[in-house]
């Protein structure tokens, strides 16, 4: 099994949802953080005061699938996320031990 | 001069004391009552201004204590709280509402008579404290036209408002106790005192000096002893170059359209009457608050390429702060002039006290208030004159006359302002400690000082 979390563009994040429901993923974990990459920040200003705000707000979505799913899975990610302009995210794929469903009981594989 | 044992509003001699009010109005609304001749009875003794109430100049001043109180709470306390870090934002709130309440209790006690009491021999300084709780005045007291409890409680607002307005010197790093300390006392040594000296028939009010609505007594006073206080209380952590910016300009927005409503009550109410005094400079208000606006907005955006919302709203406040002396005196273009020098002037100085003096008065009080109630006072000076449009000096006075003597408000006030607030905040540094640590200021003043959050998120 595969862990997959994916920091996108929040306006993004409606598309890639669409995009992991049609391949078959149907749950997901969403978050709202902030970050920067090479986007770096911008220059807000208040009464002529200059604020340098660096870190942009993004959306990290983590989803968990078999390992038969993971590349299909992150291709349609990068797919429905991408703009081509500077901030679009990071996909990183972890390994992942174990997975339970809490109100079956039911493990690894069949908890996905 | 005329024995102050009522409150005296300046207006020049040229003009009735109720010349302004439309005859046609008091005639039809007493004819309807009353006999022809108890009719021209009550009209010649409303013309004294000294005799009876109106219950239409009170029902107007009624509302107008109402409007002043709003621009506090929670005007200027929304106003303020949108402009702070959000783990501040309680803080700024309870600033405001405490000081209210402070300043309200101690207006009963004592800074009412110290402002408007007759100080006997030393009325060219300070009222007595003959009025102190209020002492002898009952529901048929009057106060020229309106009951005297009224004016009590119209001028209280402005006490409430004026300290609160200091606020914006210290918010993010200032000690509880120590602000409550420092506005009690600086209400009873400096408001009370130059509340006097300008409306209560104290030495400014003799040499005519024009403040009418609280160009000097309540935005000056403020802004200075702000600039003082800032001065002395040392910058937030990170001043100047890490900053956070406003927390929530929405918040600000809204407090700032409630300062504009109130201050309706603020100016107008000032005329102490219902009538054309009063409608002009709710007029004059209105304007100079919308140029002021648009000035700062245009600034802004020629010198930084987009106007923005807290910008604009500074813009009006401005405006607002600046016609406050002039509001009476002045006529709708000379509101007009004076709103755009606001805007402009105000943000001028909001750089030069940050970046240039390099003192963090974190919401621009002396900035926009003490800069602006200045500017104003002055400018009532020549915007008062009948060739600019406003509705005249005092017989046999000059406009650079005149400007002397409002020069010599501003400074004098401006001085004990700022002498006075130097020795309170000595005085409150000895006793309660002026500053959080650096660590509670990291934390915030809403967990540390007052043991509540402004956001579950």
């Amino acid at each position: 099994m595969k862990f997959i979390v994916a920091v996108i563009k929040p306006h993004k994040l409606d598309q890639v949802r669409d995009a992991l429901t049609a391949i078959g993923v149907h749950g997901m974990t969403v978050s709202e953080v902030r970050g920067y990459g090479r986007q770096g920040g911008h220059t807000e200003i208040y009464r002529g005061a200059e604020y340098q705000v660096s870190f942009l707000p993004k959306i990290k979505i983590e989803v968990a699938v078999d390992d038969a799913s993971v590349e299909r899975t992150v291709e349609a990610i990068e797919a429905a996320a991408k703009t081509g302009q500077i901030g679009d995210g990071k996909i990183f794929v972890y390994d992942l031990g174990r997975a339970v469903r809490i109100r079956t009981g039911e493990q690894n594989e069949e908890a996905l | 001069m005329r024995a102050a044992r009522y409150p005296v509003r300046w207006r020049p001699a040229s003009q009735g004391t109720k010349g302004g009010k439309n005859m046609l109005e008091t005639w039809g609304r007493r004819a309807v009552a009353a006999a022809l001749a108890a009719s021209a009875l009550v009209w010649a003794s409303a013309a004294q201004a000294q005799e009876g109430i109106d219950s239409g100049d009170s029902a107007w001043i009624l509302t107008a204590t109402a409007l002043v109180l709003f621009m506090t709470l929670p005007g200027l306390a929304l106003f303020y709280g949108g402009l702070v870090r959000a783990n501040n934002v309680l803080s700024a709130l309870m600033h405001c509402f405490s000081i209210a309440c402070v300043a309200s209790v101690l207006w009963l006690i004592v800074a009412y008579s110290l402002a408007f009491g007759d100080g006997g021999g030393a009325n060219a300084l300070i009222g007595g404290l003959g009025k102190a709780f209020l002492a002898g005045v009952g529901k048929e007291t009057a106060s020229g036209s309106i009951p005297e409890s009224l004016f009590f409680m119209f001028q209280m607002t402005f006490a409430i408002i004026t300290p609160a307005l200091i606020v914006g010197a210290y918010p993010e790093r200032i000690r509880f106790p120590a602000m409550i300390l420092f506005s009690a006392i600086w209400l009873i040594v400096v408001y009370a005192p130059v509340a006097h000296w300008v409306w209560g028939g104290g030495w400014l009010a003799d040499l005519g000096a024009m403040d009418f609505a609280g160009g000097m007594v309540v935005h000056v006073t403020a802004g200075v002893s702000a600039l003082v206080l800032a001065k002395m209380l040392g910058g937030r952590r990170g001043f100047p170059s890490e900053l956070r910016p406003p927390h929530n300009p929405g918040m600000t927005m809204i407090g700032a359209c409630m300062l504009w409503v109130g201050w309706f009550g603020f100016n107008a109410g000032s005329a102490l009457t219902a009538g054309g005094d009063a409608a002009m400079a709710m007029t004059v208000t209105h304007i100079s608050a919308a140029a002021g606006a648009l000035a700062w907005a245009a600034a802004e955006w020629v010198r930084f390429g987009k106007p923005s919302l807290i910008g604009i709203v500074t813009g009006m406040v401005a405006g607002l702060a600046t016609i406050t002396p002039a509001s009476g005196f002045v006529g709708p273009a000379g509101a007009l002039a004076i709103g755009v020098a606001a805007g402009l002037v105000c943000q001028w100085f909001t750089g030069l006290v940050k970046q240039t003096m390099r003192i963090d008065d974190s919401l621009d009080v002396f900035a926009v208030h003490g800069i602006g109630g200045a500017l104003g006072t002055l400018a009532t000076a020549f915007f008062a004159t009948a060739a600019l449009g406003g509705f005249g000096l005092a017989e046999g006075v000059g406009a650079l006359q005149q400007l002397g003597v409002q020069a010599l408000g501003v400074i004098s006030v401006a001085a004990w302002s700022a002498i006075a607030s130097f020795v309170i905040i000595k005085l409150v540094q000895a006793l309660v400690g002026l500053r959080v640590s650096q660590d509670e200021e990291i934390e915030g003043l809403d967990i540390v000082a007052h043991g509540e959050r402004g956001y579950d998120l």
